[in-house]
């Protein structure tokens, strides 16, 4: 027999950034909602204070704050004439294991998307015609919202999270600091940028040197002590370098934990369910709307959750997991491209220059996991394409980030001996010589790239596993190529006595090569129900009281990190829930 | 998945409010590795001297600083294949596994354990090393061990035909660097000889006095999470 609890008003599947945000609004909205996340209770001064944090080879090494693969993975394939694999070990997806999800132990870059971004389809068709938009192998699409309407949303996350950063862009005008690319701004950062640090100075004074732009790159390790709307304190960072996978000691990494749980969890009308993993939303008879969720406790139990709204906002691979397991719009199909949940799954294609200097003296020890500088020249659609053959472009960046030994020694010159007295003679001249230019860049939807479900490997629970089928689009491909020759010009304009190029794009993509970690789309947004699953309020359009919020949402991905849009989305549904949706439940927008 | 039929209502997994008890568990803190007490998953003779050997060669004794196994490196792989590393607790193991995706893949995926690859990888190498040079590996001439590592690392030398031999040499490689370079609380990186070498501080929380000194030799002392007196 199936335990069935009280109904709630809203249950929220997945207490990361977009769960804790939209819990947060719903709360303060009145509203009794309801958490389920399928990790335990994790917090700053139980996990991760500065007693056990300095530790690489827990956190970084072994990922012990990572799901692991045993408990969520995926099975990957390039194409659909191949048999899917698992992942076995860890890959690209870093998801958190506890609560508070991978904005727990995240790096830490805080970004919007350009204005461009949202609308690669239109914008690209208007500048370089139809045939540079429809290659025969890209599905572009716009997201049906622009970055004007996303500006308030963008806003408020930034505040919340106390990002630290220069505008580069007030209102329409360009600022001597900061990224003159980024779109209009009405209001500076919460808090001002973090140091520049060697390998910062190194790069801008060479960015300068071609005619770019370097800017210091806004993050989410904040600069000083901050106290948010929600009356939450966060402390400054230290600079620590023990920053990605890792909880952060001081309070200074902007999380769920450091920025919204101590208002959230003493909220009379808000409790979470942990180690309790979903696998089921439920429908109605008529299948117009969901009744609650199903999940399993830690005891392994199947409990029902009924509520009035279901909001998925677990990572974007069991979003669509659970619209596929639950029957909640129609599944895509690569050969005819119908259908619309697990369409247009896109990743980060990287490039970029390893790079060795003499006498750098860098301190790669100090540093922060977002910290760096950037520049935005070849990035988006920045710069003139006509003559080239890509769309988008790359943010092309350095980090201070860390200096973490053991991984470390895998960054000394080709032709370096990697072990013997040879390794250690050259670990100990470049561990305090050593550098990198990634290119982060776009990474745009393919007609064949999509994820079902796989029909040979199951999780612990018997739900099948997701079943991923991607490769890398050839604009995307090309771009890297570009991008990459410009960051070994401005490596040689840095003074690098020696550079290495790297481009992950040249070879097919994998799960098993973690060119990053940031894996986007599946349940995307769009005006247009034959294109996508949910509308531009992250509302699906098939069952009005299910609303899917996160990465899975974005059509493509842009040449940044993803969190800040996917606060901003968040923020901006659940607004659209409390002030519009309760108060007349149906669909917030005409498909 | 049926609940069976006396289903026991969810309980203590439930939280409202915030948790009172916010104190660090001290079953969190981790273990100091004690050097050179009795082995728990290295128990085979052969095997510790095979794996000694090979360490010692990864990272052997120079002008810079002790061996691996001088630098407690063996007593770190010790701990690390007897607790989850070793037994592949964060590893998606379920079948089937096909060998040939993992050119798909692009890095080999295993079902076996790190414990169970040190196993059989360790004793094929001496297989080998008996084979060839009718000695067991550890007794080899140092060149002649490098000799074979080499070969293992760039896939000129073959194992057997079901261990993947380079994959097993990147292992070690990898298990020996963390060895050497994480905190001394895991049982290597002895005295911090390995963050000595290099120039890194250890386990320091803040580094803002330093910000502004860039560029600029800072002389810092590594310290380790492990409290001293």
């Amino acid at each position: 027999m199936v335990m069935k609890r009280p109904k709630a008003d809203v249950v929220v599947i997945g207490l990361g950034w977009s769960g804790s945000l939209m819990c947060e609004e719903l709360t303060r909205a009145g509203l009794n909602v309801v958490a389920i996340d399928r990790g335990p209770w994790t917090d700053t001064s139980t996990h991760t204070p500065p007693a056990v944090d300095a530790d690489e080879l827990r956190w970084a090494s072994r990922k012990e704050l990572l799901r692991k693969p045993r408990d969520l993975t995926t099975t990957f394939r390039n194409t659909v004439d191949q048999i899917a694999a698992p992942q076995r070990d860890f890959g690209v997806y870093e998801l958190g294991g506890g609560v508070g999800g991978a904005g727990f132990h995240w790096a830490g870059m805080a970004w919007r998307f350009s204005p461009w971004d949202f609308q690669v389809r239109s914008k690209t068709i208007e500048r370089y015609g139809l045939k540079r938009a429809e290659d025969g192998e890209m599905q572009l699409q716009d997201w049906g919202i622009t970055y004007d309407e996303l500006e308030p949303f963008y806003d408020r996350w930034e505040r919340i999270a106390g990002i630290s950063g220069k505008a580069g862009n007030l209102k329409g005008e360009i600022q001597s600091e900061g990224n003159p690319f980024e779109g209009p701004r009405q209001r500076d950062y919460p808090t001002p940028p973090l140091k520049t640090l060697r390998m910062m100075e190194l790069f801008n004074k060479g960015a300068k040197d071609l005619g770019l732009h370097p800017f210091t790159i806004p993050v989410a390790n904040i600069s000083q002590a901050y106290v948010n709307p929600l009356g939450v304190s966060m402390g400054p960072c230290t600079y620590c370098g023990f920053c990605l996978y890792y909880g952060c000691g001081n309070y200074s990494k902007s999380s769920p934990q450091a920025c919204i749980f101590p208002t959230l969890m003493r909220r009379e009308n808000f409790s979470v369910i942990t180690e309790a993993c979903v696998t089921r939303i439920n429908k109605s008879s008529d299948g117009e709307r969901a009744t609650g969720v199903t999940y399993i406790d830690a005891k392994g139990n199947e409990v029902e959750q009924p509520a009035d709204i279901i909001c998925s906002t677990a990572f974007i691979v069991d979003n669509v997991r659970l619209l596929l397991t639950s029957g909640i719009g129609q599944p895509y199909d690569p050969r005819t491209q119908e259908g619309v949940v697990g369409r247009n799954f896109s990743f980060q294609t990287v490039s970029g220059a390893d790079m060795w200097f003499e006498d750098g003296q860098i301190n790669p020890f100090i540093g922060a996991g977002g910290l760096g500088s950037q520049i935005d020249d070849y990035n988006g659609d920045n710069f003139d394409h006509s003559e080239l053959d890509f769309i988008g472009g790359a943010g092309i960046l350095t980090l201070s980030r860390d200096g973490q030994p053991i991984a470390k020694a895998n960054n000394i010159p080709p032709g370096s001996p990697r072990w013997g007295s040879g390794f250690k003679k050259a670990y100990s001249k470049y561990y305090q010589n050593y550098g990198t230019l990634f290119n982060q860049g776009c990474s745009m939807p393919v007609k064949g790239g999509y994820m079902d479900l796989d029909p040979n490997y199951r999780d612990k629970f018997g739900v099948p596993l997701i079943r991923l089928t991607y490769d890398y689009a050839t604009s995307d491909r090309n771009m890297a190529k570009f991008t990459m020759d410009r960051s070994v010009e401005l490596a040689k304009a840095m003074g690098a006595a020696q550079v290495s190029p790297f481009n992950f794009a040249a070879k097919s993509f994998s799960t098993a090569v973690v060119a990053s970690d940031h894996v986007i789309g599946g349940a995307v947004m769009g005006a247009d129900p034959k294109t996508s699953a949910v509308n531009t309020y992250l509302q699906s359009w098939d069952c009005h009281n299910v609303f899917v919020v996160g990465a899975s949402a974005f059509p493509n991905n842009a040449g940044y990190n993803p969190t800040g849009t996917v606060g901003a989305l968040a923020i901006r549904t659940a607004q659209a829930i409390h002030q519009t949706y309760v108060k007349n439940p149906g669909a917030l927008v005409e498909g | 998945m049926a609940a069976p039929a006396l289903a026991v209502p969810a309980k203590a997994a439930e939280m409202h409010g915030y948790p009172e008890d916010m104190a660090l568990n001290p079953n969190f803190v981790p273990q100091g590795i004690r050097r050179g007490g009795v082995r728990l998953s290295l128990t085979d003779d052969t095997d510790y001297k095979t794996v000694k050997a090979v360490f010692d060669r990864l990272m052997p004794a120079d002008e810079l600083g002790p061996s691996a196994s001088e630098a407690g490196c063996l007593d770190f792989l010790d701990a690390q294949l007897a607790g989850p590393f070793g037994e592949g607790q964060s590893l998606y193991r379920d079948k089937p596994l096909d060998p040939k995706a993992d050119e798909m893949m692009q890095v080999p995926q295993f079902i076996a354990t790190p414990r169970e690859r040190y196993d059989t990888g360790l004793k094929a190498l001496e297989a080998y090393a008996r084979k060839t040079d009718g000695a067991s590996f550890a007794d080899l001439q140092p060149n002649r061990q490098d000799e074979i590592l080499e070969g293992m690392e760039n896939g000129t030398i073959s194992l057997g035909p079901d261990i993947n031999t380079k994959a097993f040499f990147e292992l070690m490689l990898q298990n020996v660097r963390e060895g050497y370079f994480a905190d001394p609380l895991y049982g290597g990186n002895k005295d911090m000889v390995g963050w000595k070498m290099i120039g890194f501080p250890g386990a320091r929380y803040d580094y803002r006095a330093y910000t502004d000194k860039t560029g600029q030799k800072l002389g810092l002392e590594p310290v380790s999470l492990i409290p001293r007196d």
